[in-house]
């Protein structure tokens, strides 16, 4: 879950005239630790170049060993505030825990609290078929303005699960934190291509229409309860169909877990699919 | 083992640290950094493009502007994710040659450092004295 939408302020790491060299290996351990903690930092080098910055955070912390202290430092455009430290009597833990006391509990996203897990569609090669929108039950597709596909809503996007990927016939979705290729990028192969397009129809995934298959289930289970008033069988039913959707690698195992009940999975499946019929009729079948 | 900077003007650097997940080899990750801050040029870092893909983080654009008229040299994954990652978040990279993505997940620390600091390296034989 995305907590903030930018981060507090700008590190930049000066050793540049006015300051006194830093080692590399003390300017490597600095860094990685800021950059493993979520901070983005800009190095300006020696000779007084700075590389041009994104300053848009509105705020700027510069970190630098400063012989006469730190420098009080203006934006000429008054702007950006800026601020700097000396850290010259400062380990690598000291100048992190200097950092962090200057965020002083602003929000910003943070390595270890989630993961930036959601799908980034290939424009070059996406179709506009909307495969992705009618087959995802988490929202996470919409249409634009010009009835275009997009990701709409990243953090309906469940972590770890791919499926969708798996569904395109353009092997268009990725998905950059996958470990495997072309999900996580790689350019696509006609291997790649002949395979996608194979899973196309994904009625043939249980013998027939997915969603009609799982509306039978739970009516077949629903008779079977109110038989057997047995929850855990009607339950146990649902299972076995989903556990087959696992074993085509198509769903991970806590995001089964959580999917919804049939009816919902079907109501939701038509909402997306008339979604995407009435997103495709507005572009004239482009 | 001698290196030389390659005489073209230096384009900005762009370093991510895919610090989210560990789909990047640690390794090569530190080493890049590394070889970045001993290397003595200006460079920026950023925690995980994804992240701020997620985000909409308004640096995105920033730097994709800046990149069409000073080139860029990204440190990060797939060239086709980081790709699609600036465009996700409406803030599309300049097509062409400005922009050159080198590939952490598959290339070698010294491949990418080389690539970032536009250098290439050449092996230097060395004469024994009589």
């Amino acid at each position: 879950m995305v907590l903030a939408d930018n981060i507090p302020f700008q590190v930049v790491f000066y050793d540049g005239d006015g300051s006194d060299s830093i080692t590399a290996e003390n300017r490597f351990a600095i860094l990685s630790r800021l950059l493993d903690k979520g901070y983005a930092v800009l190095r300006a080098a020696a000779g007084g170049n700075a590389a041009p910055a994104a300053v848009d955070a509105g705020r700027i912390l510069v970190l630098g060993a400063f012989p006469d202290g730190a420098p009080a430092l203006d934006d000429a455009a008054g702007e950006t505030a800026i601020e700097s430290l000396d850290i010259s009597a400062l380990d690598t833990d000291g100048v992190v825990d200097a950092v962090e006391n200057f965020r002083d509990g602003r929000a910003m996203n943070q390595p270890g609290q989630w993961k930036p897990w959601f799908p980034v569609i290939d424009f070059d090669r996406c179709t506009n078929c909307m495969q992705c929108l009618s087959f995802c039950l988490f929202d996470v597709y919409g249409v634009d303005a010009e009835n275009t596909i997009q990701v709409q809503n990243n953090d309906n996007c469940k972590t770890n699960c791919p499926a969708c990927s798996r569904v395109c016939p353009e092997v268009a979705i990725m998905f950059p934190k996958y470990a495997g290729g072309p999900i996580n990028g790689e350019l696509v192969s006609e291997t790649d291509l002949e395979r996608e397009k194979m899973k196309v129809d994904i009625s043939s995934l249980l013998g027939g229409d997915i969603y009609s298959r799982l509306r039978e289930r739970s009516e077949v289970a629903k008779s079977r309860f109110s038989k057997e008033r047995s929850a855990d069988k009607a339950l146990d039913e649902r299972k076995k169909c989903l556990i087959k959707l696992q074993g085509e690698g198509m769903i991970p195992a806590e995001v089964l877990a959580d999917l919804p009940s049939p009816e919902e999975i079907a109501r939701r499946a038509e909402e997306a699919a008339q979604k995407a019929r009435a997103a495709l009729a507005s572009r004239g079948g482009d | 083992m001698t290196t030389t900077n390659l005489s073209t003007p230096p384009r900005k650097i762009l370093y991510c640290r895919c610090a989210y997940a560990k789909v990047v080899p640690e390794d090569v990750k530190d080493d890049v950094l590394r070889e970045l801050c001993a290397s003595g040029q200006p460079f920026e870092t950023v925690s995980d493009l994804c992240e701020m893909s997620a985000a909409g983080d308004s640096r995105l654009d920033t730097i994709a502007r800046e990149s069409a008229e000073n080139g860029l040299r990204i440190a990060a994954c797939f060239p086709r994710a980081v790709r699609w990652l600036f465009h996700a978040a409406d803030s599309p990279l300049p097509e062409g040659e400005a922009v050159e993505i080198l590939n952490m997940r598959e290339r070698s620390a010294t491949e990418v450092a080389d690539g970032l600091l536009h250098r290439k390296r050449e092996e230097v034989q060395e004469v024994e004295a009589d």
